[in-house]
């Protein structure tokens, strides 16, 4: 017997063919075929065109004859054109400003109610770049807590960094050694001179300047460079850590800071040159955008924005960190509260921060850039192999990390753009329970409408400007 | 955890051998604190909260408290026995003054302390103590720029409907902050002119920083890494 298939031929049964499929079901209730309502305008709107179309819970708030908060709408803003009287005041629009407009710096939005060109009502909506980075830090340890927070305000990583290193040490009770705080005052200064450079960079653009971008920039990257050959990085450096810095200041500081201080104050004093007599640039800055002392109290609106409405709160001199009081400098005041003296205040700040620079650099004292506390601080790397307790330090540093004791701390510090605190809940475990960040950002966008509301549109980008919001710090 | 540093220069032997224990030892604590805490999560969640805390009972035998340093403060305390004061000194910085304010007198309060000084407004935040009762707080930061001082107010909130009155009508800039605490809460301000979710999207659901929220994640689509979720 053989296994080969008999082969047939001819006799097969004809091929059937499947009788026809029935046409797929298209009744009303199948999804695919929905049925599309067409809406003709000028007819009523039916409910899903308004539920479209409207703002949800972001609406702007009814208009009331007797604001809820006088305060709140803000003295009314006085600028010296004519309101046009041919505007209907029921002719009023809403325009959305971003969130992708580049004048917005990020993913800023606001909601404007205008009539005619004039502001009349705005509402800030924020939270497009918001990365839950308070829930991020409740699962880091304390040790990592600071490459999560320098992220936030991304224009000034370090005051970020420091303000957390500090929070933790207060908790901790670790005293930090007199040049480590010196090199967290060298950078948080340095930082804030980028920071104001670029600020400078973004506003001249903004107002139509837009050679001073480049410059700002120009100036800018000198100082960058310098953070990158101490950090390694040119942003989020995570160099400023609990119980001290990351390393220290690379061989020959001090003629770079010199060259960067030349280089630097040479450019501002052209930038001053160019701009403190424009007459565009005085049109389009004094007078627009004013707040008032009472405002700035009312809204939390701290740092050069505060000062420039005769403010004279710095966190540097009111609750000094890290040897403030050690140096001598002025903190420049502004008396309009206007464009301009926001320009002036951190132009003057660039040159005070250099003077602290120097002072620094005069007084750097000798010694170790952090803490030798084991608890904190990992030993060095020769330790390790001679110290069995310096390898369990090593190893419970890097595993569990350090535990702080319960408590709550209060910690702020002078950014470049305010107060930037943090409040730093406890549980006495090695993870921080709560950390709360008061980003000085988050106040100013909030004050905007107090600035804005009976202003022009056009004036508008210049005073959204000099606030300096960075989104990174407003949504975190 | 002990608070004496160990120090490698003292080569102790019991230090070290110490140490070593509390290495080894940890892991196995750590599991049996988390299969407690998951216990009582589940019960604080389904539950009101613990009825006999520490804290409470500490807030029943009010008087203990002593009224603050500061002048300007020493005149606010007698105007509201109610507030309980603290001094909270941080270990390298000035001592700061902590006012325990009940709810129903936040509002007085605040406009109290605005008028003696305190007029600049720095911060508000919301913080889930969970385990604790009153769940919630609601933490306040004002600053006297003049002095300079700074005064930090906490007002507990209950885990069922978490609710403390706005000060938006003291403090314009509260708006922004009571926004972002009933986002990530859900406590409720009342007499808040808008009180909407302010970073999350407007149809998200539950509050993300309560504990009782996973941090979660997100399913990223590479090889197995789903699994991981």
């Amino acid at each position: 017997m053989s296994d080969t298939p008999q082969l047939t031929s001819g006799d097969l049964e004809t091929p059937t063919i499947d009788a026809p499929q029935e046409a797929p079901n298209r009744d009303a209730a199948d999804p695919r075929r929905e049925v599309h309502e067409v809406w003709v305008a000028g007819t009523e709107e039916p409910e899903w065109v308004k539920s479209a179309t409207d703002e949800q819970a972001q609406e702007l708030l009814p208009d009331t004859d007797e604001p809820a908060l006088e305060i709140q709408r803000g003295t009314v803003v006085t600028d010296d054109y004519l309101d046009d009287d041919t505007v209907d005041p029921e002719e009023r629009q809403i325009i959305n400003l971003g969130p992708q407009h580049p004048s917005t710096h990020g993913v800023l939005r606001l909601q404007m109610e205008l009539e005619g060109e004039t502001i009349r009502r705005v509402k800030p909506i924020i939270g497009y770049l918001h990365t839950g980075m308070e829930k991020t830090a409740e699962t880091l340890a304390y040790m990592q807590g600071s490459t999560n927070v320098t992220r936030m305000d991304y224009l000034s990583p370090f005051h970020n960094e420091l303000c957390f290193s500090l929070a933790v040490e207060q908790l901790l009770g670790v005293e930090m050694p007199p040049r480590a705080d010196a090199i967290r005052v060298l950078m948080s200064e340095l930082n804030r001179i980028s920071s104001h450079l670029l600020w400078l960079a973004t506003q001249g653009m903004d107002i139509g300047a837009l050679s001073m971008m480049i410059y700002g920039w120009r100036e800018r990257e000198a100082v960058l460079a310098f953070f990158e050959k101490t950090t390694g990085l040119r942003m989020n450096h995570n160099y400023i850590r609990p119980g001290g810095v990351a390393a220290d200041l690379p061989d020959g500081w001090e003629e770079d800071l010199e060259q960067i201080q030349a280089t630097v104050l040479a450019g501002v004093a052209e930038f001053e040159e160019l701009l403190n007599e424009n007459p565009i640039f005085l049109d389009r800055t004094q007078g627009v955008g004013v707040i008032t002392p009472a405002e700035i109290r009312a809204y939390g609106v701290t740092g050069p924005n505060a000062r420039a409405s005769g403010v004279a709160y710095d966190v540097r001199k009111a609750f000094p960190y890290s040897g403030y009081e050690r140096y001598e400098f002025d903190v420049p005041v502004g008396k309009h509260g206007d464009v301009f003296d926001r320009y002036l205040v951190r132009v003057e700040e660039i040159r005070q921060s250099f003077g602290i620079v120097n002072q620094v650099i005069a007084t750097m004292p000798s010694g170790d850039y952090r803490t030798d506390d084991r608890k904190v601080t990992p030993p060095p790397r020769q330790r390790i192999d001679e110290s069995m307790e310096a390898l369990i330090h090593h190893f419970k540093i890097f595993t569990e990390g350090f535990k702080a004791p319960a408590g709550e701390i209060w910690q702020s510090v002078e950014s470049a753009r305010g107060e930037l605190g943090m409040y730093l809940v406890s549980d006495g475990t090695a993870k921080p329970f709560r950390l709360h960040v008061r980003g000085p950002s988050f106040a100013h966008v909030q004050a905007l409408p107090a600035m804005l509301t009976d202003s022009l549109i056009a004036d508008m980008i210049a005073t959204l400007a000099s606030t300096d919001p960075v989104l990174g710090d407003v949504d975190r | 955890m002990s608070d004496d540093t160990i120090r490698p220069d003292d080569a102790d032997e019991k230090a070290v051998a110490d140490a070593i224990e509390e290495t080894v030892a940890e892991p196995s604590s750590i599991e049996e604190e988390m299969l407690v805490e998951a216990a009582e999560i589940e019960e604080l969640v389904a539950g009101d909260g613990p009825e006999h805390d520490a804290e409470s009972d500490e807030a029943a035998s009010a008087p203990s408290h002593p009224a603050p340093d500061d002048e300007v403060l020493a005149a606010i305390a007698a105007d509201f026995p109610e507030v309980r004061w603290q001094q909270v000194v941080p270990a390298l910085a000035p001592a700061q003054d902590e006012a325990y304010v009940p709810a129903e007198s936040v509002v007085a309060f605040v406009e109290r302390v605005r008028d003696a000084g305190y007029t600049t407004f720095v911060d508000l935040c919301a913080v889930d103590y969970l385990r604790r009762a009153p769940r919630f707080e609601v933490v306040t930061h004002l600053v006297d720029t003049e002095r300079p001082a700074r005064l930090r107010i906490r007002v507990g909130a209950e885990a069922a409907d978490p609710s403390v009155p706005t000060i938006t009508g003291v403090f314009a800039g509260a708006n922004f902050y009571e926004r972002e605490a009933y986002d990530m809460f859900g406590i409720d301000f009342p007499g808040h002119p808008d009180l909407t979710r302010i970073l999350m999207p407007d149809d998200w659901e539950g509050h993300p920083l309560r504990k009782d929220y996973a941090v979660g994640s997100v399913p990223v689509q590479f090889k197995g890494s789903h699994k991981t979720t």
